[in-house]
């Protein structure tokens, strides 16, 4: 580490000591924004909560008219690709060109199925008419385990409206990721990655992860409520 | 020093696939346990699965585990705070009122 003070890598700006210090101050500034994309998501989550806790026979019906299986097989496509993303560093750390280039184009192959299944989500949402607004229907659905009852549909057109506004910020959240990773993939291209210096790397890494935790809640909170028979 | 430092000494590859099989993993047991009736206890076995691979993907995808600065651990820890602030204040005011 302290040979570098003596011949300047050029990666290390002059304002910071050392490369250490500038790696942690690097993934501290993340880390802030991430707490502030937790409160941003926190204030839907606590809504959510909120109208789930009074209008659960509803949430529970529009709920289940979700394709759980979709959401799940999302949820492991994200997954798939928060391991594509720690390949993708450790091949930089350990001097793996194609390796890093190749985890970096699975990653945004991962997150570009990912939207292309929400979009089949939604369309399905379409046509059913259970977008919240002038065509909106919900009438005549029983709530789950509740046989002869029928879901207010003006509770369950707050559900939709949380569903669609939760899971478009997230799906918002994967296009700048993707945005993110295109810029990474040809700064990898470049070479601008080594061992030494590859903290753009980390930095998309822990946005692309957070990414999938706010989606790792969304799952069970918006597809599985009440779906046992 | 931290555990997204250079050194190559172990490799991490083991532990990264670890954790990819126990999220699969997690997924596949939140779906199966959504079909079973477990009373009020659904939602929170599902986020106790949820926060549990939350953990896992913090700990070791985002090198929580290992990273050297006290102040990080600061951040996350009150980013952690004031949301269950937000939720819990929020759901004794809401969950309590007696019109329903």
């Amino acid at each position: 580490m302290a040979a570098h003070h003596h011949h300047h890598n050029p990666a290390l700006l002059h304002h910071f000591a050392t490369e250490q210090q500038q790696r942690d101050s690097a993934s501290f500034g993340m880390w802030i924004f991430l707490a502030t994309e937790v409160m941003f998501f926190g204030g839907l989550f606590c809504a959510y909560l909120i109208y789930r806790h009074w209008y659960f026979g509803d949430f529970a019906a529009a709920s289940t008219s979700i394709n759980a299986k979709l959401g799940g097989a999302n949820t492991a496509v994200l997954i798939c690709s928060s391991l594509t993303v720690v390949l993708a560093i450790w091949a930089a750390q350990t001097l793996r060109r194609s390796l890093m280039l190749l985890m970096l184009v699975l990653t945004m192959l991962f997150g570009a199925a990912f939207l292309g299944i929400k979009g089949i989500e939604y369309a399905d949402k379409f046509h059913e008419h259970h977008v919240p607004g002038a065509s909106f229907n919900f009438d005549h659905e029983e709530i789950p385990n509740h046989p002869g009852q029928y879901a207010e549909p003006r509770h369950a057109e707050i559900f939709f409206a949380l569903y669609f506004i939760m899971t478009g910020l997230h799906a918002l959240h994967m296009i700048i990721g993707l945005g993110i990773f295109s810029w990474l993939f040809w700064a990898a291209w470049k070479g601008r990655f080594t061992p030494e210096y590859h903290t753009p790397l980390e930095i998309g890494g822990l946005y692309w992860h957070f990414v999938d935790i706010v989606w790792i809640y969304l799952f069970p909170l918006l597809y599985l409520i009440d779906r046992h028979k | 020093m931290s555990g997204h430092s250079t050194a190559g000494h172990s490799s991490p590859l083991k532990k990264y696939f670890a954790v990819w099989i126990a999220l699969l993993l997690g997924t596949w047991l939140t779906y199966q346990a959504s079909l079973l009736d477990l009373g009020r206890y659904n939602a929170a076995v599902a986020l106790i699965i949820a926060t549990t691979k939350a953990l896992l993907v913090t700990l070791f995808f985002m090198h929580l585990k290992g990273a050297s600065e006290k102040l990080l651990k600061l951040v996350v820890a009150s980013t952690i705070f004031f949301l269950i602030l937000l939720l819990a204040l929020s759901m004794f005011d809401y969950g309590t009122r007696s019109f329903s």
